[in-house]
């Protein structure tokens, strides 16, 4: 129990260090994002270090949550809402659905195979973050959101039925849909056989 | 915050979602750490529209992943039914079949 105590300190204290290096440089917005990002990527955390599988598909909601926030604070009020509504209400039910087919296998988490993920993979991020943060210079924020003239809701709607928009890529979102609905159907329905009665059934019960 | 921040919060997700892939031995593993991908790019999309210009075209793109994200889970669930079915088992490395 060790381990999993010192896990979910560090995670704590990474999250009060994280509010307060928002707070001091981008006031009430830096607030904010430094909660939306704690929770995205500390959900993202939790959910790779977490032996159950349940709670992983739950803390992968803090995730969805903190993605849709951060989208909030782009301004893509829209978005964050489908996001909201396909990710947590669609996708993470999908996935606790398919829970169910897991047995519970605690012994399935390698710490040592976790940490040293973490370290190759994260090593490898920071090394090319670092090359990204000495050439790129960044483009400055273009200042406050300014309210939108119309409403997002309308102005993607618009995208994405205007003929010289988005309206084939839209159409064929549509079609991709329905093909891969029904595929998942077929894929997941069970035989025929599967159904028959056995042939004997040893007269009446 | 600049496009910076964002840009940075995506890269750890993306790097989580890797690991995620990687380092677990579920089937129901690689499905989450795809989804972390995803949800990785689309921030990207979103906060490069923001800072990057006028237009939609960034939200657009993060709209149609979110799309295709949706048929993804519900094809690989369906399949991750039919490996149950067929193995009795949903670990990665127990699929070792194309066929009966």
């Amino acid at each position: 129990m060790g381990t999993e105590r010192a896990f979910y300190a560090c995670l704590g204290l990474g999250t009060l260090a994280a509010a307060g290096w928002g707070t001091s440089t981008g006031g009430v917005e830096g607030l904010l994002f430094a909660v939306f990002a704690t929770l995205t990527l500390g959900g993202g955390l939790v959910c790779l270090w977490e032996r159950s599988v349940v709670r992983s598909a739950f803390a992968l909601l803090a995730t969805f949550g903190g993605v849709a926030g951060l989208f909030l604070l782009l301004g893509a009020d829209f978005l964050a809402m489908a996001q909201i509504l396909i990710y947590v209400g669609g996708i993470l039910a999908l996935i606790l659905f398919g829970v169910m087919l897991s047995p519970p296998d605690m012994g399935e988490r390698k710490l040592s195979r976790v940490g040293l993920g973490l370290a190759a993979v994260g090593g490898a991020f920071a090394w090319v973050g670092a090359k990204v943060a000495a050439t790129v210079s960044w483009a400055q924020a273009p200042g406050p959101l300014a309210p939108p003239e119309q409403s997002h809701a309308r102005e993607i709607g618009v995208g994405f039925l205007a003929a010289d928009q988005y309206v084939v890529a839209f159409e064929l979102a549509a079609v991709v849909l329905t093909v891969a609905l029904v595929a998942a159907v077929y894929i997941a329905r069970r035989k025929i056989t599967d159904f028959e009665e056995p042939a004997e059934t040893g007269g009446s019960a | 915050m600049g496009v910076e921040a964002y840009v940075a919060v995506s890269a750890a997700l993306f790097a989580l979602g890797v690991v995620c892939i990687i380092a677990r031995r579920n089937i129901l593993y690689v499905l989450m750490g795809i989804e972390m991908i995803l949800n990785a790019a689309n921030i990207n999309f979103v906060a490069f529209n923001r800072f990057g210009g006028d237009g939609l075209d960034g939200r657009m793109f993060a709209i149609f992943t979110i799309i295709l994200a949706a048929a993804e889970a519900a094809v690989a669930l369906a399949i991750v039914l039919n490996v149950f079915h067929l193995f009795d088992s949903i670990k990665p490395s127990e699929v070792d079949l194309m066929r009966e």
